[in-house]
């Protein structure tokens, strides 16, 4: 996971509305297939939604680490 | 030379900018120290949340459209000259007329606009409430509507996010009560795995919809629709069929913005904290048109704008670097034609609705003419 190189990282800690995965969606649509995409949230429910989300979409989950009160989750845009 | 003020945008974030500015440096600007001026796209002033009422015949349009001059305080120029390319390299705005206007700084507050063009079929299948054109076409569809399947879907991004559910309540109360009763389904649909962005509030929502039996689908994106077999089809892989379709179009900032290369999709990226734009000391960004991961709404427009004026007055007068915005939110939710609640946060305190009562109700409806002295930088 770390040695991929992101290409961007939305910073939704703290986003109660509307929060990590409407952000990660909104920036899935603007960035371009293969980039790799970094969102961190400190919100629980979101750390599971997002995977579920990626899984469901078919695009690339990389991973998630949870770090001091709060994960990253990393994503590749692969459609 | 004084200092020079350029706003851009006459909504609800600029024009609370530009009065509580009006208001704090009137000495200032009387001495011709410092000059505030704005443009606009518009010579008229709308108050958005007035569009969900419009769809149901209960808001007129002199009752939230006003002429944007008679809102501002008369020390500030007001132009009707949209902005085309902002160059802050030069520190100077190009206008729709040729004319530029240069600046000491700058506050940009253009909002958002709704893109149904980005989903295919949602322009000629699906009705919205996100624009007064489209409110007042669906409320004539409302009205000629007999029953059947209404399909509420949410796109990604927008402004308002509490509106999608507002519509669907009312929807349920209009039509239980006008003589439809168990001739209309109501199917929800929402982008992430709840129904709706706020996690106490999709706990309350999904209660509310189970009493009053409507169904929903999360995890649900609008990919295309298909106008003449009236189907949504998700990136999901899910087809959902509709006899009448209610959608929140996908927003974008203003063209303007991403035509100077100053944001992607149009929204700047924007300080959470001081409402600098990155890498600019003399530029805010007020509204839906900052990048900050925060529901778009006046509320917020209002509160960044409050931050944002007493920053400049403060940086004006004294030289002092001013506030920061805590990420203070409240919208007000109508729970249906009668009831209402509201929920606030800020970046550090989480929502927490309260229960639905008529009063809250009655206060929205109150809060729909008072909009008028927040404009003015009054309440
Ligand atoms: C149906 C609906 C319901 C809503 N309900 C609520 C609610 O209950 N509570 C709530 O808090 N919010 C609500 N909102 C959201 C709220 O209206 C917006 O978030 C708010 O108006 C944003 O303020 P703003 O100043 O960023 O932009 P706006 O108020 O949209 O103003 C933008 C201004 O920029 C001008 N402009 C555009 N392009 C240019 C240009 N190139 N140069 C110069 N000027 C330009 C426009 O003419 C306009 O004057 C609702 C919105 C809708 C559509």
């Amino acid at each position: 996971m770390l040695d991929l190189k992101v290409s961007k990282t939305v910073d939704a800690r703290g986003a109660f509305c509307p929060g990590p995965l409407m952000e990660l969606i909104g920036s899935m649509k603007t960035e371009p297939v293969g980039s790799v995409i970094e969102i961190l949230s400190s919100d629980h429910g979101s750390a599971k939604d997002i995977p579920e989300w990626i899984g469901k979409v078919g695009h690339e989950y990389i991973g998630t680490e949870q770090k001091e009160g709060y994960w990253s989750i990393v994503v590749k845009k692969a459609k | 030379m004084g200092k020079r003020i350029l706003i851009l945008g006459g909504g609800t974030g600029g024009t609370i900018v530009a009065n509580l500015l009006a208001r704090g440096l009137r000495t200032e600007m009387r001495r011709g120290d410092v000059t505030v001026n704005m443009l606009s796209a518009s010579d008229k002033h709308v108050y958005q949340p007035a569009f969900l009422y419009v769809a149901f015949g209960r808001m007129q349009d002199d009752e939230f459209i006003r002429d944007q001059k008679s809102l501002l305080d008369p020390l500030i120029n007001f132009y009707v000259d949209p902005a085309v390319k902002i160059n802050t390299d030069k520190q100077s705005v190009l206008a729709k007329s040729g004319k530029e206007y240069p600046y000491d700084y700058l506050v940009i507050a253009t909002g958002s606009r709704i893109v149904p063009e980005e989903i295919p079929g949602l322009k000629e299948g699906a009705h919205w409430f996100y624009d007064l054109e489209g409110a007042k076409k669906l409320r004539t569809a409302l009205k000629a509507f007999q029953g059947g399947r209404i399909v509420m879907a949410v796109g990604i991004p927008h402004k308002c996010p509490v509106a999608p559910l507002e519509m669907t309540f009312m929807l349920d109360d209009l039509f239980s009560q006008n003589g439809l009763k168990n001739k209309y389904e109501i199917y929800y649909t929402y982008p992430i795995g709840r129904v709706h962005a706020m996690e106490p509030v999709a706990h309350w929502a999904v209660k509310a919809f189970e009493q009053r039996g409507i169904k929903y689908e999360t995890f649900f994106n609008m990919k295309k629709i298909d106008p003449v077999k009236k189907q949504i089809h998700s990136e999901e892989g899910s087809i959902v069929d509709y006899d009448l379709l209610i959608a929140v179009p996908p927003h974008k900032g203003q063209p303007v913005i991403e035509d100077s290369n100053l944001g992607t999709s149009g929204w700047i990226p924007t300080n959470k904290k001081n409402l600098k734009m990155d890498g600019q000391e003399n530029v805010f960004v007020v509204g839906d048109t900052t990048n900050i991961p925060i529901s778009k709404a006046g509320s917020t427009a209002h509160f960044e704008a409050d931050t944002v004026a007493e920053s400049l007055i403060c940086q004006i007068k004294e030289g002092c670097p001013g506030r920061d915005y805590d990420g203070k939110v409240f919208c007000f939710v109508e729970t249906g034609l009668e009831k209402g609640t509201y929920v606030w946060f800020n970046y550090n305190t989480p929502p927490n609705p309260g229960e639905p009562s008529q009063m809250i109700h009655w206060f929205k409806l109150a809060y729909n003419r008072l909009y008028w002295l927040s404009a003015r930088g009054i309440l």
